[in-house]
C-alpha cells in the first residue's frame, strides 16, 4: 500500500476499551446491557417482596418510589436498548453483506456514552439517594419544589448522556443499512430483522431529540432556576407530558420492532420455510413504526385535553393493531406447514406470539378513551405494559441470544438448560402477570408501596411475587448455560442450524473482523439458502481478493465519555452544600463542570485533526481469523 | 473503501462523495440535521407554549424586542450562508486559496453575528428579562441560546478546518468534512430563519 502506517493494536483489555470492531462493541453492548438487566431484575425482586403481602414493611415507602423509579428507568434505557443493540451491532452488518458499520468510530462512542450515563444514574444509589419520581418523571413531582435532593438530577443527566450514544448509535445503523449492502442486496431483499433495525433507527433518530429537550428543559429547571415546567413562574407541567411522550411512545416501538425482527428470522428458520407475506412484513413495519408517532397522547386521555384529541388519538392507537395482526398471522403462516424444530430460540419465537396477543388485546382495551379512564394508573396497566415488553422484547431477546449465540462467540449454548430457561422463565413470566390483569380490575393502584387487607388483593400478589421468583431462576439458568459454554472449546460451525437462511450463516463463527474474506454477491431474498437451493451450498463472491481496509482502534471514545460523565457531576453538585471550602470552591465555580466538558471537547479536536489511516488485513493469514471472544 | 489519496493528485468531479467514508459522511450528517430539526421543533412547540408566560412587571417581548438589531443580525447571517455557498463552489472548482477565503468571510459573519447576540442578550438582561425570570424568559433564553451555542460550534469547527486545509490540502478526505461544514452552517441559518419569524416578528406584532 501507498502509504501504510503501523497502527498500535492492543491486546486484552485494553483491546476491548479501544474496539472500534462492531461485533465487540456488540459484545461489550451484551454485557452492559446484561449486567443491567440483572439490576432492573433485582430491583424488580425487591418491589414483589415488598407487595407479597398487605402492610408489608419490608423497604418502605421511599425506598418503594426509588425501587420503582429506577427499575422502569433501568429496564428501558440501560438494558432492553442495549440488548438489541448488541443483536443489531452483531448481526446487522453480516446479514447485509458489510465488511464494517459506516462509523466505526462513532460506534464505540455510543457504546461508552450509554455505559457511562449509566454508570452515572446508578451512582445515584450510592451518594444520598437515586430518582423517585417515577421513570416518566413526571412534573411538578419531580421538579424543585417538591424534589429537593439529587436524585432526578441523576436522571436528567444520566439519560443524556445515554441519550447521546442511542442517537448515534441509530444513525450509524442507518447510514450502514443505505449505504453498505452488498451487491444485490436490495431493500426488498434484506432480511427481516434489518428491516426492524432500520426502522427502530429511524424512529430513534426522531424521537430521541425531543427527549433531549425535555431532560434539558427539566435540567434548566432544576440547576439553574429556570420556569418551564414551574407553575409560580408561568411554567407548564403537561408540556412535560407532551414532550415525554411524544419521546416515550414511539420508544415502545423502537424496543419492540426489533424483537418482531428476530421472532420473523427465528420461525422462518426452524420452520425450513420462507418468511410467510415478506412485504407485507416490511410494509406492516414501516406503518407501525409511522403510526407510533401519531399516539402519543394516549398516555394522556385523563389529563384533560378533551374528547376531541381523545377520540382521535383513541381511533389512532386502534390503527396499530391492524399491521401488528398482519404480523401475527404471517409468523402463523410461516410456521404453518413448516417442518418445525422446537429448539429453544423457536420456543422463545412461538412463546413469543400468543403472549404478545394478549398484550396487544389489553393496549386496544387501553386504548379506549373511556375504558381507560377506569384502567388508568391501576395494575391492570402494568399487566400490559409488561405483557408488550417483557412477553414482547424480552422473549424476542431470549430467541435472539439463543439463535445467534453460536456466531456472536463460536459456541453452542445447551439445548437442554435453554429448555429450563425458557419453560421456567415463561411460566414465571404468566404466572407473575396475568393475575395482575385482575388486581387492576379489582381496583389496586400502580406506584403504591402497600395495600390494606381485606381487598381480595392477598392471594393474587402473592401468586406474582412467586411467579416474579420463577423468572429469575430462568434468569440464572440462561447464565449457568453461558459459563457452561465457555467451558467449552469454540467450535461452532459456519452455519450450526443447518438451516441458516441469510447471509450470517455463510461465514465463520465466530465472524472474522473483517466478516466477508470477498464481499459476497447477493441474488435473491434469503441469500444463502437460494444458493444452498441452486446446489451451491456458498456465496459467489463480487470482488477478487485482496487486502481489506479497517479503521484503527481509539480510546478517544471511552475519554470523551468520561469526560462527560465528570461534567455531569460537575454540574449536579455546583449548588450542593458542601462541608468543606476546598470542595465547594471546586463545584461551586464549576470547574469540575467546564474541566469534563473540556476532555470531552478536547477528544474531539483530537479526533478531527488525527487523520485515520487505519491498517490491512490479510484474509490469508490465519493467525487473524475470528474475532477473539 | 480507503481513504486513499487520488493518484495523480487530481481531485475527482465531486471530491466530497468520491469515497464511501465520504458518501457516509454526508448521508449520516443529513440524518444527523433530521435529528437536529426534531430538536429545535420541541424547543419551538416549547417556546410556542410558554411565550405568553410573563411574570407580572416584567417585560413583554413587544417591549423587549430591538427589530432592527435583530434585522442587521439576520442580514449578516444570511450573507454568511451564501459566503459558505461561494466557499463550496469554489472547493468544486478546485481553487483552494479563494475557498479558505470565502470559508473566512464565513466564520467572520459568524462572529459578527454572535456578537450582536450577545450584546442583545445584555441588554434584555438589564431589562429585567433573565434567564429565571418566567417561563416566557426561560424558553426565550434556551430556543435562541441553543441556536446561538450552534452558530459558535460552527465558528469554531470551521475555523479548525481551515487549519486542516491550509496542513494538509483539499484531499478527499478534507473535502467531506468541508462540504459537511457548510451543511451545518446552511441548517443553522434556516433555523435562523423560524426563530426570526417565530420569536422576534411574531413577538413584536403577532
Amino acid at each position: 500500500m501507498a502509504h501504510e502506517v503501523p497502527v498500535k493494536r492492543y491486546r486484552g483489555l485494553m483491546d476491548w476499551l479501544t474496539t472500534v470492531d462492531h461485533k465487540k462493541i456488540g459484545i461489550l453492548y451484551l454485557i452492559a446491557g446484561g449486567f443491567f438487566f440483572l439490576v432492573g431484575g433485582f430491583e424488580a425482586l425487591l418491589i414483589r417482596i415488598q407487595l407479597w403481602k398487605p402492610m408489608n414493611d419490608f423497604v418502605g415507602a421511599d425506598n418503594y418510589n426509588e425501587l420503582l423509579t429506577m427499575h422502569g428507568t433501568t429496564m428501558i434505557f440501560l438494558a432492553a436498548m442495549p440488548m438489541l443493540f448488541a443483536l443489531m451491532n452483531a448481526i446487522v452488518p453480516l446479514q447485509i453483506g458489510a465488511r464494517d458499520v459506516a462509523f466505526p468510530f462513532v460506534n464505540a462512542l455510543g457504546f461508552w456514552t450509554f455505559f457511562f450515563g449509566g454508570l452515572l444514574l446508578n451512582l445515584s444509589w450510592f451518594t444520598g439517594g437515586a430518582p423517585d419520581a417515577g421513570w416518566t418523571s413526571y412534573l411538578p413531582l419531580a421538579g424543585p419544589t417538591y424534589n429537593l435532593d439529587h436524585g432526578v438530577d441523576y436522571y436528567v443527566i444520566g439519560l443524556q448522556i445515554a441519550g447521546i450514544g442511542t442517537l448515534i448509535g441509530g444513525i450509524n445503523f442507518l447510514v450502514t443499512i443505505i449505504n453498505m449492502r452488498a451487491p444485490g442486496m436490495t431493500f426488498m431483499r434484506m432480511p427481516m430483522f434489518t428491516w426492524t433495525a432500520f426502522i427502530t433507527s429511524a424512529l430513534i433518530l426522531f424521537a430521541f431529540p425531543a427527549l433531549t429537550v425535555g431532560l434539558v428543559a427539566l435540567m434548566f429547571d432544576r440547576l439553574f432556576q429556570a420556569n418551564f415546567f414551574e407553575a409560580a413562574g408561568g411554567g407548564n407541567a403537561v408540556l412535560w407530558e407532551h414532550i415525554f411522550w411524544i419521546f416515550g411512545h414511539p420508544e415502545v416501538y423502537i424496543l419492540i420492532l426489533p424483537a418482531f425482527g428476530v421472532i420473523s428470522e427465528v420461525v422462518s428458520t426452524f420452520s425450513r420455510k420462507r418468511l410467510f407475506g415478506y412485504s407485507t412484513m416490511v410494509f406492516a413495519t414501516v406503518l407501525i413504526g409511522f403510526l407510533g408517532f401519531m399516539v402519543w397522547v394516549h398516555h394522556m386521555f385523563t389529563t384533560g385535553l378533551g374528547p376531541v384529541a381523545n377520540a382521535l388519538f383513541s381511533i389512532a392507537t386502534m390503527l396499530i393493531a391492524v399491521p401488528t395482526g398482519i404480523k401475527i398471522f404471517n409468523w402463523i403462516f410461516t410456521l404453518w406447514g413448516g417442518s418445525i424444530r422446537f429448539t429453544t430460540a423457536n420456543l422463545f419465537a412461538v412463546g413469543f406470539v400468543p403472549t404478545f396477543v394478549m398484550g396487544g388485546v389489553t393496549g386496544v382495551m387501553l386504548a379506549a378513551a373511556p375504558a381507560d379512564f377506569q384502567y388508568h394508573d391501576s395494575y391492570f396497566v402494568v399487566a400490559h405494559f409488561h405483557y408488550v415488553i417483557v412477553g414482547g422484547l424480552i422473549l424476542g431477546i431470549f430467541a435472539g441470544l439463543h439463535y445467534w449465540w453460536p456466531k456472536m462467540f463460536g459456541r453452542m449454548l445447551s439445548e437442554r438448560l435453554g429448555k429450563l430457561t425458557f419453560w421456567t422463565f415463561f411460566i414465571g413470566f404468566h404466572l407473575t402477570f396475568f393475575v395482575q390483569h385482575f388486581l387492576g380490575l379489582l381496583g389496586m393502584p400502580r406506584r403504591v408501596y402497600t395495600y390494606l387487607d381485606g381487598y381480595d388483593f392477598n392471594e393474587l400478589n402473592l401468586i406474582s411475587t412467586i411467579g416474579a421468583f420463577l423468572m429469575a431462576f430462568g434468569t440464572i439458568c440462561f447464565l449457568v448455560n453461558i459459563v457452561v459454554s465457555f467451558r467449552k472449546p469454540a467450535d461452532a460451525a459456519d452455519d450450526p442450524w443447518e438451516d441458516g437462511r441469510t447471509l450470517e450463516w455463510s461465514i465463520p463463527s465466530p465472524a472474522p473482523e473483517y466478516n466477508f474474506a470477498q464481499t459476497p454477491l447477493v441474488r435473491g431474498y434469503d441469500a444463502l439458502w437460494k444458493e444452498k437451493m441452486e446446489g451451491h451450498g456458498t456465496m459467489s463472491p463480487a470482488e477478487p481478493a485482496g487486502p481489506i481496509h479497517m479503521p484503527s482502534p481509539s480510546i478517544l471514545p471511552l475519554l470523551m465519555s468520561v469526560g462527560l460523565f465528570i461534567s455531569g457531576l460537575g454540574f449536579m453538585y455546583a449548588d450542593n452544600d458542601w462541608p468543606n471550602p476546598f470542595f465547594s470552591q471546586l463545584f461551586g465555580t464549576h470547574i469540575v463542570a467546564v474541566l469534563g466538558l473540556a476532555v470531552t471537547l478536547g477528544c474531539m479536536l483530537i479526533r478531527s485533526l488525527k487523520d485515520d489511516p487505519g491498517f490491512h488485513i490479510d484474509p490469508e493469514e490465519p493467525q487473524l481469523k475470528g474475532v477473539k471472544a | 473503501m480507503s481513504a486513499h489519496p487520488h493518484p495523480e493528485g487530481k481531485l475527482p468531479h465531486e471530491p466530497e462523495r468520491a469515497t464511501l467514508e465520504g458518501r457516509n459522511k454526508v448521508l449520516g450528517f443529513w440524518l444527523f440535521l433530521g435529528g437536529e430539526t426534531v430538536l429545535f421543533g420541541t424547543l419551538f412547540s416549547t417556546f410556542l407554549a410558554l411565550r405568553g408566560q410573563v411574570g407580572e412587571g416584567n417585560p413583554t417581548s413587544h417591549e423587549l424586542f430591538n427589530l432592527a438589531m435583530v434585522a442587521v443580525a439576520t442580514l449578516i447571517l444570511l450573507t454568511s450562508s451564501l459566503t459558505s455557498v461561494f466557499a463550496i463552489q469554489a472547493m468544486h472548482k478546485e481553487r483552494v486559496k479563494a475557498m479558505i477565503g470565502w470559508l473566512i468571510v464565513t466564520v467572520v459573519f459568524g462572529l459578527l453575528f454572535l456578537g450582536l447576540e450577545i450584546y442583545e442578550f445584555a441588554e434584555y438582561a438589564a431589562e429585567g428579562h433573565r434567564f429565571s425570570t418566567s417561563a416566557f424568559s426561560s424558553s426565550f433564553y434556551t430556543l435562541v441560546g441553543f441556536h446561538g451555542a450552534h452558530v459558535a460550534f460552527g465558528v469554531i469547527w470551521i475555523s479548525i478546518l481551515v487549519g486542516q486545509i491550509v496542513k494538509k490540502g483539499l484531499t478527499v478526505v478534507t473535502a467531506p468534512k468541508i462540504y459537511v461544514a457548510g451543511m451545518y452552517w446552511h441548517f443553522i441559518d434556516v433555523v435562523w430563519v423560524f426563530i426570526f419569524t417565530v420569536v422576534y416578528l411574531m413577538g413584536k406584532v403577532g
